[in-house]
């Protein structure tokens, strides 16, 4: 079995554009939450969401582009630019050499909505536009980075709802320790606009904190009421260890477990036994005990029973020993089919710079987190081994490990 | 819509859009060549047309027009 390592980190979020911008955040403890106006005008109950930071389209991508990439396309195509050039990978390499993409993706429903708006008022297909299937199919991330980039290896996009990008990390390691492929960049990313998640909202998914947007996302505390929508983009350039070393690149992390379960109860309500299952399995595949983890990046998204259902894992999985746990969904917010690559991203980036971030907004810890080691201010500790979950609707469960090299 | 008016109009709006410099484009180029359009784009062509000329066109339309000149020719002939 090879070993797999991370070479490149890519980050578009509401915390930022950019590891640079985005790990001070981080140690800053600062919220990228806000309010929506087109979400109050069409009739939300929670207009909060992640605020991305500005962009200009003709500044990132050529006009054949702009009509074939999704909003969120374009999140991704920025994170995974980022990411190759942290890797050290430029266009030649990529020409000259196989790469493949596995990125995580649930939805393009701002592309499905505009699209068939056009076709009902005009009573006439083609006036959708030549780019449009490019960007309503859920292979749309995976699909144009191929081309756009030329890549040559692996292709797909995994649909895992809130933990599809941790699939899309842990597949690529999969595929790169079996020797299939030897280089893959990999991620996630997430839509923000008015209609993205929005039947979220109807099932009253949201939080309703809207005099305090950003102490709405408060996982693991009593108050929460709910997750606030975020997204953005976020690239992990993952590669064999001889695949890196021959490059002579920057090796970041290792990726040493990944684990999976599906809890099979229940659409939306979480379990505690599945994803203690998906961690457990993470770590045997790491093998480590739970002694090993300095860090735990919970999936934690500020929802009343999920966070307490994963509190309750943590506190069996950990009985005994506590590692730190916090949520960066208190900052961030919840990235969705993003956050299980977002949330390497931001682990690593903790790892790289000797910190913990905190898990902002923690007023009074839910009981049953009591036995959690939950910072509320960034604490400054060299982590050699992470644990980072992503759990999602239909009881689908990942975690993912990745330690110090 | 004078043809004069009609060509000018018709040769920056597809250049804008195709983001190509419409300042050298003359009627005997290729339409295609020039603006660096495949056959997907064409569809966009229609798209485009429909939106500033109120003309309704299909990728069926095309069939004959090499040049701009012949664009405007079939431009001309759905105006009337």
């Amino acid at each position: 079995m090879k070993r797999v390592v991370i070479t490149g980190l890519g980050i578009f979020s509401s915390i930022g554009n950019g590891v640079d911008e985005v790990r001070q955040s981080l140690r800053e403890g600062r919220s990228g939450i806000g309010m929506s106006q087109a979400r109050v005008d069409l009739g939300y109950r929670s207009p909060l969401t992640g605020i991305l930071p500005e962009i200009n389209l003709k500044d990132i991508l050529d006009r054949k582009s702009r009509l074939r990439y999704a909003e969120h396309g374009v999140y991704a195509y920025m994170a995974v630019r980022e990411a190759l050039q942290m890797a050290g990978i430029d266009d030649a390499y990529l020409k000259a050499n196989e790469i493949g993409i596995i990125m995580g993706n649930d939805s393009s429903a701002k592309a499905v909505i505009e699209g068939i708006d056009v076709i009902r008022e005009k009573n006439n297909t083609q006036f959708v536009g030549s780019g449009n299937v490019f960007q309503v199919m859920n292979s749309t991330l995976s699909m144009n980075l191929a081309v756009s980039l030329g890549l040559k290896g692996v292709s797909f996009s995994v649909s895992a709802a809130c933990s599809s990008s941790s699939h899309a990390i842990g597949l690529a390691a999969t595929l790169i320790r079996s020797g299939i492929q030897e280089r893959i960049i990999c991620g996630g990313a997430q839509e923000v606009n008015e209609y993205s998640v929005s039947s979220f909202d109807g099932i009253a998914a949201f939080s309703m904190r809207k005099d305090e947007p950003q102490k709405a996302s408060r996982p693991f505390d009593v108050g929460r009421d709910g997750l606030v929508p975020s997204g953005g983009g976020a690239a992990v350039m993952v590669e064999s260890l001889e695949s890196a070393l021959e490059r002579k690149a920057t090796i970041l992390a290792e990726i040493v477990g990944y684990g999976v379960s599906t809890s099979g109860e229940h659409l939306t309500i979480p379990t505690s036994e599945g994803p203690y299952t998906a961690m457990k399995r993470a770590l045997n595949d790491a093998g480590i005990e739970p002694e090993a983890v300095d860090y735990v990046n919970a999936h934690a998204t500020s929802t009343p029973l999920g966070d307490a259902n994963e509190a309750e894992a943590l506190s069996k999985l950990f009985a005994g020993t506590r590692p730190y746990v916090s949520s960066t969904k208190s900052m961030t917010g919840h990235e969705l089919w993003m956050a299980g690559a977002s949330e390497i991203v931001y682990s690593t980036l903790m790892m790289m710079d000797g910190f913990i971030a905190p898990n902002i907004n923690l007023e009074e810890k839910d009981p049953k987190a009591a036995t959690l080691n939950i910072p509320t201010e960034a604490v400054e500790k060299q982590i050699d081994i992470v644990l980072s979950n992503s759990f999602g609707f239909g009881g689908t469960n990942a975690a993912l490990v990745i330690k110090k090299i | 819509m004078e043809q004069t008016e009609l060509r000018t109009k018709l040769i920056e709006t597809l250049a804008e859009e195709f983001e190509v410099d419409s300042t050298d484009i003359k009627g005997s180029d290729p339409l295609m060549e020039t603006l660096g359009l495949d056959s997907l784009d064409m569809v966009d062509v229609v798209v485009i047309i429909e939106k500033n000329f109120g003309v309704v066109l299909s990728q069926d339309s095309f069939k004959g027009v090499v040049t701009f000149d012949d664009f405007i020719a079939l431009l001309e002939s759905r105006m009337k």
